[in-house]
């Protein structure tokens, strides 16, 4: 079979941290290929490598037979090589047809479009997919499955010979990834090889012709055939035999720390009901856009929510509708996105680490000491280990998994009696997850009630003692989480057999 | 812990990059100014005369550093200096007029500075209130508030200037003390409370949190609208002292005083380290570009550029600080941002 796409031990490092070490993957013409691995391993370095967005620093990049030192963008896409990344990257503002011959228009360097010329072949691309919608539709208006179909098509409008998938179905309900997988057969069919990038092992079982699976920057395990079970591929990816570790159950009595209680959000979440109790870890679940993350902000002041009450030790306290008003009931928010929420990028690690506590340290008229000030500093960011740690060098010059305990350091120095933690381990390595999940069940056992918002399911079972799924804006289920297994979880949330009630 | 003694902290600021290319910037200007015209630069009557010039735009940059902090910039300060001292030339022309003497002008005094510092907190309050209530940008806002503020003022005196104070008005301004013209110690008074409030308020701590990044300051919990509006009041009061310095200083209070200054206070804060894009400022630096700025002020004065000569030599070092700035900070996000990418 031929080879489309060969990288050959290749390596790439970030100022010294190292994201692919020592690296193999042979794609062949035709074929669906999984890789698999967990947040953090390096597979969306080694993609935006094999696209042309990083320069590998040494190795081999072998490309239907030609090898390339430093690939731009425009060469790999002449090759055919496209990648649909998870947010798309079309043009929400534009139609359906616009966005699928867009590039093929603007590298023409043509001033004019022959509009019907460009809608019909917009239509007979869609048509290779076996994927009927209108044209003229804006793209704005599509659901995300339509969007994903119309960025493949777009894909093969520019005569793909290879398409990469980074986690494709994350946003999709069950009935869709058959569609998706159904499309993906008929590209295979069509002549194009697929590099489907995922961690959800159903799906590769399901799909896959072959399988590489990475860890720590490298391929740990290489296939050309679909015969990896499942418990292998866990042992390949996290190098452990998986002894499900998880937290201890804890007493549900007594008044809870926190109540929610008929909460409303047009458009966002609708009738939320739910307690959590002192020291108990709760996951909220769910598909991405399920409301969990716009419940976890309102719950939080940032986007309030319009309706509802909450209920701090049995004291109804009405709405949250300010920051201000989660602060004062102790309520501690680790956001999802650090870097534009969690963090100042360009303080340093230590005034990050007090930031929420700046004003407790004011003395004498009012004014900060900086003996106090350092101090504070250092025994702040004692309470977890960070490697490489510079105190005053900025914050951004740390990596993922360390500028998330920044993150989470910067609220337990305020004392929260309740965290809300909202996808705390994404894009985190391996190593730090751990280590972030040993420090919440830590919180757990010295009273602290925690929320933990996740769509990574392991991490929920791991983690959690209960979790709510949400479904379209509302809780469809509870269940505790030492009455189900992962892959009964995962089926849930994608909506394939909802269990009646676990509990 | 080991004892840090005052000395190794005052020393250890000069370990900071910026201070010391301020510090190399202000001797090369001095020097070159004392070459050129050693007969006229290097005199004291020369250096007394900057020290008289310097508090105004002095005031004005520690007001343009903390607005620019914050993230924003302040462009209404002239006009809030001149709206407050036209307040004050009128109270004081009362004084005057009604032959105020010994405790009765006293107490003319002080309504006069009262009323003066109340304006700068209203026009402060106001600028505040829009910018972080309504989130329309600074720069904007100002702008506007700058028309709307000189306007008033030129309604009040009808475009003419105000004067006829009583002759201990005068005194303040244009005397000296301990061998110190008696405004620059309102100057240095002026960044000594600036430096405290950057450096050891949690005030100043949050502003430049705030400066940095908005967003993850409400999510840290800071009130960010609280402080937006206390830092274009404490803009709104630096510049209502302008306007009372101007006042003793002129012997009188115009609404279109000392519009050049705008421009040079911008210049001055920039070139004193402060972020135009928020989160960083410090006194030690801005006091140091401010006295190179003056060096070379004076300089050109003495080289007798015309008026239209010196604006085009500002506008060029504007620009110049500014590409520089840009550089070294491209320079220096390469190698961060390659690291938090990975």
């Amino acid at each position: 079979m031929k080879k489309i796409v060969e990288l050959k031990n290749v390596v790439k490092t970030f100022s010294g941290a190292v994201a692919l070490d020592g690296m193999n993957l042979t794609i062949y013409e035709r074929e669906i290929r999984c890789l698999i691995g967990e947040n953090g391993c390096g597979k969306s370095t080694m993609i935006k490598g094999i696209s042309g967005y990083h320069k590998f620093d040494s190795g081999e990049l072998i490309i239907n037979g030609k090898h390339y030192q430093n690939i731009t963008p425009r060469e790999a896409m002449d090759e055919g090589i496209q990648v649909i990344y998870q947010d798309f990257a079309l043009f929400p503002n534009m139609t359906v047809a616009e966005n699928i011959m867009m590039i093929d228009s603007t590298t023409q360097n043509r001033r004019l479009v022959n509009w019907k010329k460009m809608k019909e072949e917009a239509r007979r691309t869609l048509e290779r997919i076996k994927f009927d919608i209108d044209v003229d539709k804006y793209v704005a208006d599509l659901n995300v499955a339509e969007k994903q179909m119309v960025a493949i098509s777009r894909a093969i409008a520019q005569e793909a010979k290879l398409l990469i998938m980074d986690e494709p179905t994350s946003a999709l309900t069950n009935a869709e990834v058959e569609k998706l997988f159904d499309v993906v057969r008929e590209l295979k069919k069509n002549g194009v090889s697929v590099l489907f990038v995922t961690h959800k092992l159903d799906e590769v079982i399901r799909v896959s012709d072959s399988i590489t699976v990475m860890r720590n920057g490298k391929n740990v395990y290489e296939s050309n055939e679909n015969t990896l079970s499942k418990e292998d591929m866990i042992y390949y990816m996290t190098g452990k035999r998986l002894s499900e570790q998880r937290s201890e159950d804890v007493k549900r009595e007594g008044v809870p720390v926190l109540e929610v209680r008929n909460y409303n959000l047009d458009g966002a979440f609708k009738n939320v009901n739910f307690s959590l109790y002192k020291g108990e870890i709760l996951g909220i679940s769910g598909l991405m856009g399920c409301g969990k993350d716009r419940l976890a902000k309102a719950l939080f002041g940032i986007e309030p929510a319009s309706s509802g009450e909450v209920l701090i030790n049995g004291k109804p306290i009405g709405l949250i509708r300010r920051v201000q008003d989660a602060l004062d009931h102790n309520i501690g928010y680790v956001p999802e996105d650090r870097l534009t929420e969690g963090l100042h990028m360009d303080h340093t690690i230590a005034d990050n680490a007090i930031a929420r506590i700046i004003k407790q340290l004011r003395g004498k008229y009012s004014l900060l000491s900086k003996e106090v000030v350092r101090d504070k500093q250092d025994e702040t960011l004692s309470m977890v280990r960070i490697t490489g740690l510079r105190r005053d060098n900025p914050v951004r010059t740390l990596s993922g998994g360390n500028q998330q305990k920044v993150v989470l350091v910067k609220w337990l120095a305020a004392n929260p009696d309740i965290l809300i933690l909202n996808a705390p381990t994404v894009g985190v390595d391996v190593g730090a997850k751990s280590e972030i999940h040993d420090i919440v069940r830590d919180l757990a056992k010295r009273g602290v009630s925690t929320i933990v918002i996740s769509d990574d399911i392991p991490e929920v079972v791991q983690v959690c003692q209960r979790v709510l799924i949400m479904e379209n804006g509302e809780i469809a289920s509870e269940h505790l989480v030492k009455d189900i297994t992962i892959e009964q979880l995962e089926a849930m949330i994608s909506g394939k057999n909802k269990m009646v009630d676990a509990q | 812990m080991t004892t840090r003694s005052g000395d190794r902290r005052f020393l250890a600021q000069f370990k900071d990059a910026n201070v010391i290319r301020l510090i190399f910037v202000t001797i090369i200007v001095f020097v070159i100014m004392s070459l050129l015209r050693p007969q006229l630069f290097l005199t004291a009557r020369n250096f007394r005369s900057m020290g008289y010039q310097l508090a105004e735009l002095g005031f004005y940059s520690m007001a343009m550093m903390m607005t620019m902090v914050s993230g924003g910039i302040d462009l209404s300060i002239i006009a809030i200096s001149n709206f407050s001292g036209i307040a004050a030339a009128f109270i004081l022309r009362a004084a005057a007029l009604n032959g105020a003497a010994g405790f009765t002008l006293l107490l003319y005094g002080l309504l006069a500075v009262g009323v003066a510092l109340l304006i700068g907190i209203l026009c402060g309050l106001l600028n505040g209130l829009i910018i972080s209530r309504l989130r329309i940008p600074a720069m904007l806002v100002t702008l506007g508030t700058m028309n709307l503020f000189t306007g008033l003022a030129i309604i009040l005196t009808k475009g003419k200037s105000v004067s006829g104070f009583p002759s201990q008005v005068l005194y303040l301004g244009n005397n000296t003390l301990l061998g110190l013209p008696i405004p620059l110690w309102f100057l240095i008074g002026g960044l000594i409370v600036t430096s405290i409030l950057l450096e050891r308020t949690s005030y100043g701590f949050e502003l430049k949190f705030v400066g940095q990044n908005p967003i993850a300051s409400l999510f840290t919990g800071m009130n960010n609208e609280k402080i937006l509006a206390k830092t274009y009041v404490y803009s709104g009061i630096l510049s209502a002292i302008v306007g009372l310095i101007v006042l003793t200083r002129t012997n009188s209070a115009k609404a279109d005083f000392g519009q050049n200054y705008l421009f040079q206070a911008i210049l001055c804060s920039v070139l004193g380290a402060t972020n135009p894009d928020g989160g960083y400022g410090k006194v030690t630096c801005l006091t140091l570009a401010l006295i190179s700025l003056q060096f070379l002020s004076s300089g050109f004065n003495m080289l007798r550029l015309g008026g239209y000569h010196k604006e085009f030599a500002w506008g060029v070092l504007l620009l110049a600080v500014l590409t520089y700035n840009f550089i070294r900070e491209r320079r220096m996000q390469r190698t961060g941002a390659a690291r938090a990418k990975s």
